[in-house]
């Protein structure tokens, strides 16, 4: 018997995450279908004569992405706390950071599919040329997207014990990452800005990165003591 | 014998509380190789506490816990000795039987795989169902594969908090037998339960707790129920 590197134990995380979420698709549907909803609402309310405000896309697609990953993020905690499988995984003889990693793979991942659908829609209803440079825009929404979930995984796994976790997690989450929701913005609306200027996209890129950085380097310090019962 | 694989659990006046509630108070026993330790006790009075101790997931406020031979190992690498069967079953419902216990032997880095757990389910009875959905099943074959699933990796110390709970009459008494199994085999199995039907004749050492205080201790008891009354109430 020999004690799995980081990687392993990580990967090993993330197959089963995927493998459970692809037999349920709970929390790909509900976060979808959650996300598709909150885009139509805004869509109904201040899109007018197929016309929608300068910007607003922007807004609204990091808004919706904000809300439905608190739901995922929720749900994903949820599933482990039913059986207490986070017990379990915090009784096996693997680095912590292997588990919070894990789990942020696979709520990284989960959302970025959930954004592969909700780009193209917001482009649409909000006549937001988002897909005009499409490697810049997977960079901004990569890069905001695991500044996000670094934040609200290390939340959602110290609230899991919580009796108003759900109410708690975006009381928590939202200042924290006001930041990165800002930069995502910028860094998005730069993109759709018809005079296109690379040193300002790289600008907000390179903030997220450093956002990036710094939410997973404390959030690798800290999980230790958050998962200490 | 690696320096991991301990002889022997010291149990050392330890004490844990929560906020300002005590839940453990100077508790001390010891337990051997190819011992089954019973520690019995009514709602609250610290069982599932000790478990969480012994398991490593909490510290104790006061007093220690030693792994004879191992005291100085890190906790994650007592934790590779250590097999945990909760009241929870510690089972993914989508998964299979096969999945579940492949995850968790993967996780503990045991060699040869699927060997191990091909022969894990023929243990449990369940190879004909081992691709089957846990949640499809009942609740004494869930058991049988967390029990499994506890053991993949071999652990020298076995912790098992309520295993009976559920299980019927003919499932409990082939669990009472896979733990004659295990002590046979020279683990040290530590076993909370409310059970006294079960454990009697089955305990080299039972341990009675009533708010969170060791009140009585007993080798090889016969007749618990009497012993449990008299102590306890």
């Amino acid at each position: 018997m020999t004690t799995p590197t980081l990687a392993a134990s990580v990967w090993q995380i993330v197959r089963k995450d995927w493998t459970v979420e692809a037999r349920s698709r709970e929390i790909a549907y509900t976060t979808l279908f959650f996300a598709v909803s909150c885009l139509l609402v805004f869509a109904f309310a201040i899109v007018r004569e197929g016309k929608a405000p300068e910007g607003a896309g922007e807004g609204i697609l990091w808004a919706t992405l904000t809300f439905a990953g608190t739901l995922a993020l929720g749900r994903t905690f949820e599933r482990e706390r039913q059986a207490e499988t986070l017990r379990a995984l915090l009784l096996a003889p693997v680095p912590r950071a292997a588990v919070y990693l894990g789990k942020l793979v696979g709520i990284v991942s989960l959302l970025l599919t959930v954004e592969l659908i909700l780009a193209p829609l917001v482009s649409l209803l909000f006549a937001a040329p988002l897909l005009s440079r499409p490697i810049w825009l997977l960079a901004i929404l990569l890069t905001g997207t695991l500044g996000f979930a670094a934040v609200g995984t290390l939340f959602a796994a110290m609230l899991v014990r919580a009796r108003s976790r759900d109410v708690l997690l975006p009381v928590l989450l939202y200042p924290v990452v006001v930041p990165v929701l800002i930069a995502g913005v910028r860094g998005t609306s730069a993109l759709t800005d018809p005079e296109f200027d690379a040193a300002i996209a790289r600008f907000w890129l390179a903030l997220l990165l450093a956002f990036d950085a710094v939410f997973l380097t404390l959030a690798l310090w800290t999980f230790e003591l958050v998962m200490a019962e | 014998m690696t320096p991991l694989d301990f002889d022997a659990v010291t149990v050392n006046d330890v004490s844990r509380t929560f906020g300002r509630r005590r839940a453990l108070h100077k508790v001390s026993f010891s337990s051997h190789r190819g011992e089954i330790v019973g520690v019995l006790g009514p709602n609250g009075a610290g069982k599932s506490t000790l478990l969480g101790v012994l398991s490593t997931l909490l510290r104790p406020t006061a007093g220690s816990v030693g792994f004879g031979g191992a005291d100085g190992a890190d906790a994650a690498a007592l934790r590779s000795r250590i097999g945990v069967l909760g009241h929870d079953l510690f089972l993914y419902p989508e998964l299979t039987a096969r999945e579940n216990l492949q995850f968790f032997a993967r996780l503990y880095g045991v060699a040869d795989v699927d060997a191990r757990v091909a022969s894990a389910l023929d243990t449990a009875g369940l190879a004909a169902r081992a691709d089957d959905l846990t949640s499809a099943y009942s609740r004494g074959m869930r058991q049988r594969v967390a029990l499994e699933r506890a053991l993949i990796h071999s652990p020298r110390l076995v912790l098992l908090d309520e295993p009976f709970t559920g299980l019927d009459a003919a499932s409990a008494s082939a669990f009472v037998e896979r733990l004659r199994g295990l002590r046979h085999d020279g683990r040290i199995v530590i076993l909370a339960t409310h059970d006294l039907d079960l454990a009697e004749g089955l305990l080299d050492l039972a341990v009675f707790l009533r708010d969170g205080r060791m009140v009585h201790a007993a080798t090889r008891p016969d007749r618990l129920r009497d012993t449990y009354q008299g102590v306890v109430g």
